[in-house]
């Protein structure tokens, strides 16, 4: 029991409280500690998300409650909080009450691996890659029961079309975070940035990165793949019947997603907290990993703000016909590459320790491999481009044909 | 922390995290008005009395992608095992995970070419 109980827990012990009690209330500090980080940026992410929108739309957007409208999210709340909950008389209500709880709570979950800095995290669980995986897929478990229990053809029909778009891209996605696994030979994030030391996966594998972008900015649903609020076909789509409070809670959900997922994929591709002096203090690397993090995430709003939204076929076909082979493709050939450079002894084969000067020729060849993927990429899509373009005038063509008959 | 003390941190926070977002929703219980009445109850549709039963069958495409995501998603939980011991994996072992990764491949398109990826 020694072992087990260490910090505020042995503080408690020797305060005279029962250990089994002690050890259950220093986790439960700690749980609370590890979730106020999400908890706190979800209502300021509120802010940010509006506020950027608003400019990218050339408008000032929040600007009346407190300084430079800082405050509105709270005003919104006290809003929310005081709108009448209208539970429709035909929806299954165990589920319908229970669906945006999960929703919030399997982003609120992700945040338990997420190390903050070398020595500040939740758990640093040693299958923490697979975990994000498991509890990122609540979500569309959420999606599809609010769906299903409101007991609305529009909700059901937008939770589907939902659902098979957040099961398809969860393919590519889950592909691309095989690369930072597979490169740092460990999957615990806390490894995962210390592999990191030498070079940032990002240089090792950009596709992996973009890839796993495309495919986060589909799993939490905005655009271009927003049909989770295709207000113009489904109304709203799956929250069509939540009102109040339930309805903010699948928003905040959404929103800290979004975020959750910039911090993630700092800390997979990005080296996490690696900056000029982030070793001084936690607070720097704290810093450091919430500064890439937000940048991602602003990247992210700038795309949602800037594309239309895809057509449902459009999207399955990218994602089954372009994506889940590109990111397969990807995995086999960064490893075969990377097993053939360890063979021969130009790659170190664990890059925990690894410096800079050691790293230089393993990123070289892989960023060269990497290069020729994208131009052949960029050479294909020209190349489908062009041959739309010509369908579509020959379309035309026939129709002013038709039009002039 | 101990494995043990891991997996009781993730067991509280499980327990607790759906608890954050329910405590908004209590506390707008207190507040909020209740004026229900039929009108206000009755599903949002189209203004008029919904036709017909929602929980139906629905299109068999959503159930083909379903079938091909849960291919994909065991297959890519047997892949990370061999993703974190990679770098120290002997050449029959490398290989093993790549006859794997093209088996995998094969079913992709397999269904490709069965027209099963294409949404109708």
């Amino acid at each position: 029991m020694d072992e087990l109980c260490t910090g505020l827990c042995s503080v408690l012990v020797e305060a005279g409280a029962d250990a089994g009690l002690a050890q259950f209330l220093s986790l439960l500090v700690g749980v609370l500690l590890v979730s106020g980080v999400p908890l706190i940026t979800v209502i300021l992410l509120i802010w940010i998300e509006r506020k950027v929108a608003a400019r990218i739309q050339d408008r000032i957007g929040p600007n009346r409650v407190g300084p430079v409208g800082l405050l509105q999210t709270i005003a919104d709340m006290i809003k929310l909080l005081s709108k009448e909950d209208i539970t429709p008389a035909a929806a299954d209500r165990v589920l319908y009450n229970a669906a945006p709880l999960v929703s919030f709570a399997s982003v609120v979950l992700i945040w338990a691996v997420i190390p903050f800095t070398p020595f500040h995290y939740g758990v640093d669980l040693e299958i923490g890659a697979l975990y994000f995986v498991a509890i990122a897929s609540f979500g569309a478990l959420a999606i599809m029961v609010a769906g299903w229990a409101s007991n609305n053809k529009y909700a059901l029909l937008g939770a589907f079309r939902v659902v098979s778009l957040l099961v398809s891209y969860e393919v590519p996605l889950v592909f691309a975070l095989l690369l930072p696994v597979l490169l740092a030979g460990s999957m615990s994030l806390l490894d995962i940035v210390n592999a990191q030391t030498g070079m940032w996966f990002v240089a090792l594998s950009p596709l992996a990165f973009v890839i796993f972008y495309i495919s986060s900015q589909a799993e939490t649903g905005r655009a271009p793949f927003d049909l989770i609020e295709a207000e113009s076909e489904l109304v709203a789509g799956f929250n069509i019947e939540y009102s109040g409070m339930k309805f903010g809670m699948f928003f905040a959900a959404e929103f800290l997603h979004v975020f959750t997922n910039g911090i993630l994929m700092a800390l997979l591709f990005f080296g996490g907290w690696m900056g000029p002096l982030y070793y001084e203090s936690p607070l720097i690397a704290f810093a450091w990993l919430g500064a890439k993090g937000g940048l991602i995430y602003f990247t992210t709003l700038w795309l949602r703000n800037t594309v239309p939204r895809l057509r449902i076929d459009q999207i399955m076909a990218f994602n089954w016909k372009f994506l889940v082979p590109l990111s397969i493709a990807n995995v086999i050939l960064i490893s075969l590459a990377l097993k053939i450079m360890q063979e021969l002894g130009w790659a170190p084969r664990d890059l925990m320790g690894a410096s800079f000067g050691q790293m230089l020729p393993t990123t070289f060849i892989l960023l060269v491999i990497n290069g020729f993927m994208i131009l052949y990429l960029l050479g294909m899509m020209r190349k489908r481009g062009r041959e739309a373009r010509r369908e579509s005038q020959i379309a035309q063509a026939s129709l002013a044909q038709a039009a002039a008959d | 922390m101990n494995v043990l003390n891991e997996w009781a941190f993730i067991g509280i926070f499980a327990v607790m995290a759906p608890v954050f977002p329910a405590l908004p929703i209590v506390i707008a219980w207190l507040f909020r008005p209740r004026k229900p009445n039929a009108l206000k109850s009755s599903t949002y549709e189209c203004g008029v009395e919904t036709i017909g039963d929602t929980w139906v069958q629905f299109r068999v495409q959503y159930y083909i992608y379903g079938l091909i995501f849960l291919v994909f998603d065991v297959e890519m939980v047997f892949l990370f095992p061999w993703a974190v011991a990679y770098n120290e994996m002997s050449l029959f072992g490398f290989v093993a995970g790549f006859l794997f990764i093209f088996l995998l491949t094969d079913a992709l398109f397999y269904a490709w070419k069965k027209n099963a990826l294409d949404w109708k």
